[in-house]
């Protein structure tokens, strides 16, 4: 069995010192040697930005794709190979401007994937234009008189969307967003993470004093029962979408590859790509 | 006896003539006869005029007829529309409900036959095609019992008292024509076929087809006209054989999980129509970029924007060969006939995994739509070859990876499949090194495209181009792509008798273009018409820009949504001449 150690590999990221990403690195390579992966075994698919650069930083196969697109091609992998674990990783942005389409889509086709948002409330990449995680009024390059637009709130969305598996986890907590992940990752289904992952150069506001003081663990709250959408969600509202750990899972729904007509536990990948004669010639015989 | 004819149905969309022109056309296949339809319709789902017309001959036909033998018409407004295609002595079947008139100046005969009303006799006005069905098949003097066993595969679910219904209406509509005529009218006979029940199919079946022999397990793919069908066509049949077709949220997301999907080792592709293409640029540029395989079909239709989403058109072609930013390695294929449908997209796998890199077929709506006869397609002609796939790879030293981009002769990388052992590299869309590491080095910067670029220099495609060429210095060379090739045949057979020769080339490889393979009936040519469905001359462009003579070169342009008729083509070479 893999040790978090055989997950990583010889680069050296190029974050900023302190930035938050280096922390979800580290927790996707912990999570995966707990749950007891191969390097060979696991896929992270990113997409562009500061946070995209993390399937570079992980030694197991790795795709750094096109903005925003990081789910549709994780689903075309594990379509292809449901034997490999598949993480897709990317920015606020990424996820929720320009993919914001492909997440909700993903969310309620619940394939078998881990989805990790590293949200820094700030495009860090393009060097510091607002998000759709930004706050009413943040300051940005693009917004010098403020952002007018209202907030987006992923929990809340991927809830709303059908999401078996919400969770949310902060940089500055390894321990928690670890185990966070080893559960989305044993979770049969789409299990949708965000991770507050402060964004030391750009973003002076949503530092990691800010977001310390301001989440709240849903193990502090009485009587929380993740099983339990409605109070899943109104927990959210009232704490400002600030909530972290497991907020809501639904155990019972499988995972989309599950009810394929046809679809097979082997990889399809493994499969005999030739017809038979006979296959052929039936296939053919329609048409006449 | 004649040895071909057209029969053209036409009404409001949704008043069932789809239903009477299958079943029609389904049993003159049976009988043998090969045929060609065309279907006129708009985006409409209910309402708006529609027709199908299907050429039916004895001998093998692969364009649309300048006129129409019999229209057989719902309403007034098909007589209206479409009644000046009928030749002199052509037969229009019309309900006699609306009471339809010959519009002043048509010579042709009317046979007002009470559709609606022997289908309400019989229960149903949704039946009048049926009577249609018999009135038609009555005309031509067809064997009734062909149009019945057809009728019982086609309503045979539904129930036999369904079923006898439905023959009834047919049967009815026959007698009703051969009272009225007083026998079959010796100018609609038509010769006997040889009874070969041949294929009949549409260009997007062939495609799908060709995947699913190909090997394509996997279709990633949105909605629009005219490429509904390929998945379609996929999604019925992929299930038993393991795989399966999503319906993504956008093509964007189509072309991704396609790519997803080939990264991952299974054959995947994706079908779409101008809209969706201008959505997926990005992502073949990353298929391009990443040098991973991934089959798209371009079915054209009008442009630009939504243009004419139902309508004929071959106005893609800049964008399916320039449309991606930077500069990648891709193949462009043109099929032009059904058969070809089938092979090309056989080839398109092979060559996208061969050379790692987006091959797009592009096909137009008449190929991709019109239903025609297809010749036998044969099992031994299938081969698949996965290019330099390896399964076997060596540990190697501590924080090195399988070098996925390795900088060979012929530019092609060994590749494995993730999951495979000590098989782990990095994918990305930024520049790489052979590791596939990102890379901003100038230098490796420039081995690195001349690699990926490199893979083009020697690719081996069958038939780059289709030719016939009898004469070795012609008079006119006319070159094609997609369906218009039938046409041009037509028009040269009539070039031939007006004393004008004429070659024939069909580009079938539209990128990398094969300059050296049409170079010399080029040369060989006194002038050199192109023709094709765009306003800009878009081959004629890249023959001028990869070959030259420009001097030589004229347009025969069409593109008022219409494919092209023999008799557009024949006039305008004889003028160029
Ligand atoms: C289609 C496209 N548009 C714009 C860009 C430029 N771009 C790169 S990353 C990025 C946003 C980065 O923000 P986020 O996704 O939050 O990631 P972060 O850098 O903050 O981790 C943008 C706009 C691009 N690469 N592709
Ligand atoms: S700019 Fe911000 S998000 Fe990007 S690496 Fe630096 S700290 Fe991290
Ligand atoms: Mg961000």
């Amino acid at each position: 069995m893999a040790t978090f150690k055989e997950f990583r590999n010889k680069i050296k990221p190029n974050w900023c010192p302190g930035c938050g990403d280096f922390s979800v690195q580290a927790a996707i390579q912990r999570a995966a040697a707990n749950t007891g992966l191969e390097p060979d075994d696991l896929a992270v698919v990113s997409g562009i930005g500061c946070s995209g650069r993390i399937s570079g930083y992980i030694n197991a196969n790795g795709l750094h794709g096109i903005h925003g697109r990081s789910l549709p091609i994780a689903q075309g992998l594990k379509m292809a190979n449901r034997e490999l674990t598949v993480i897709a990783a990317g920015g606020d942005g990424d996820g929720l401007a320009i993919g914001t389409g492909h997440t909700v889509h993903a969310i309620r086709r619940n394939m078998n994937i881990t989805y990790i948002i590293m949200d820094n409330q700030i495009y860090g990449l393009t060097k510091g234009q607002t998000s759709p995680r930004s706050a009413f009024g943040f300051k940005t390059k693009s917004t010098p008189e403020g952002s007018k637009e209202a907030a987006l709130p992923p929990l809340e969305l991927a809830l709303s969307s059908g999401a078996t598996f919400v969770a949310q986890s902060f940089s500055s907590n390894l321990k928690e967003m670890t185990n966070i992940i080893e559960e989305g990752i044993k979770h049969d289904g789409f299990s949708f993470i965000n991770v507050f992952s402060p964004c030391v150069t750009f973003n002076k506001i949503n530092t990691y004093d800010w977001f310390k003081e301001n989440i709240v663990s849903v193990e502090d709250i009485e009587n929380y029962d993740s099983s339990d959408r409605i109070m899943a969600m109104s927990k959210l509202m009232e704490n400002n979408g600030m909530l972290t750990g497991v907020i809501y899972q639904d155990k019972t729904r499988t995972s989309y590859e599950n009810h394929v007509p046809g679809f097979k536990e082997e990889a399809l990948n493994k499969q005999e790509l030739k017809l038979s004669e006979e296959e052929f010639n039936e296939l053919v015989a329609e048409f006449r | 006896m004649i040895s071909q004819l057209s029969w053209k149905i036409g009404g409001q969309q949704g008043e069932g003539l789809e239903s009477t022109d299958r079943i029609f056309s389904t049993a003159l296949n049976r009988l043998g006869y090969y045929l060609y339809g065309y279907r006129h319709f708009s985006s409409r789902i209910k309402g708006g005029h529609t027709n199908n017309k299907i050429r039916i001959s004895k001998k093998p036909i692969r364009s649309i007829s300048d006129d129409l033998d019999i229209l057989v018409a719902f309403d007034q407004e098909t007589i209206d529309l479409n009644a000046h295609e009928l030749c002199d002595g052509g037969v229009i079947v019309a309900d006699a409900k609306f009471s339809p008139k010959v519009p002043e100046g048509i010579k042709a005969r009317l046979f007002a036959v009470p559709f609606t009303g022997i289908a309400e006799e019989l229960g149903t006005s949704l039946m009048k095609n049926m009577v249609a069905t018999g009135a038609s098949a009555a005309l031509l003097d067809l064997p009734i019992d062909i149009i019945k066993e057809v009728i019982k595969e086609e309503f045979g679910r539904k129930g036999t008292a369904i079923v006898d219904k439905n023959i009834e209406a047919v049967s009815r509509g026959a007698e009703f024509i051969k009272d009225e005529t007083g026998g079959p009218l010796p100018e609609l006979q038509i010769e006997p076929a040889d009874g070969q029940r041949r294929l009949f199919m549409i260009g997007n079946d062939a495609i799908g087809l060709g995947a699913l022999v190909a090997g394509c397990r996997f279709m990633p793919a949105y909605p629009i006209t005219p490429a509904s069908e390929v998945m379609e066509y996929l999604i019925k049949r992929l299930p038993k054989y393991n795989g399966t077709v999503i319906q993504t949220e956008d093509e964007i997301a189509a072309i991704t999980m396609a790519i997803g999907a080939n990264y991952g080792g299974v054959r995947s592709l994706t079908a779409s129509a101008g809209p969706g293409l201008s959505l997926m640029m990005e992502g073949i540029g990353l298929a391009g970029m990443t040098e991973t395989p991934v089959v798209i079909v371009d079915t054209q239709r009008g442009g630009p924007s939504t243009g004419l989403p139902t309508k004929q058109e071959q106005s893609d072609l800049n964008a399916v060969i320039y449309g991606t930013h930077g500069e990648i390695p891709k193949i462009v294929l043109a099929p032009s006939t059904i058969e070809e449908c089938f092979y090309d997209t056989v080839e398109a796998f092979n060559l996208a995994e061969i050379y790692q890199c987006p091959v797009i077929v592009v096909t137009d709506l008449q190929l991709s739509l019109g239903k025609q006869t297809a010749e036998n397609l044969d099992f031994e002609n299938i081969e698949i070859n996965r290019g330099k796939i390896v399964s076997e790879i060596d540990p190697r030293e501590d924080g090195k990876l399988f070098k996925r981009y390795e900088i060979t002769e012929d530019g092609i990388s060994p590749r494995a499949i993730p999951g495979t052992k000590n098989g782990i590299y990095h994918v990305t869309g930024v520049e790489h090194d052979e590791e596939g590491r990102p890379s901003e080095a100038a230098d490796n910067r420039q081995k690195m495209m001349d690699k990926r670029l490199r893979k083009m220099e020697n690719i081996q495609v069958t038939n780059p181009i289709l030719v016939d060429a009898p004469h070795e210095t012609p008079d006119l060379l006319i070159v094609g792509m997609g369906s218009t090739g039938g046409t041009i045949d037509e028009a040269r057979s009539r070039l031939d008798k007006d004393g004008i020769s004429s070659n024939h080339v069909t580009v079938r490889l539209m990128h990398p273009f094969p300059t050296e393979e049409i170079k010399p009936y080029i040369e060989k040519a006194k002038k050199v018409v192109v023709v094709e469905n765009n306003a800009t001359g878009q081959l004629a462009s890249l023959i001028k820009l990869n070959v030259g003579y420009a001097e030589k070169i004229a347009n025969h342009l069409k593109y008022d949504g219409n494919p092209f008729l023999p008799s557009d083509i024949h006039e305008t070479c004889k003028e160029l001449k």
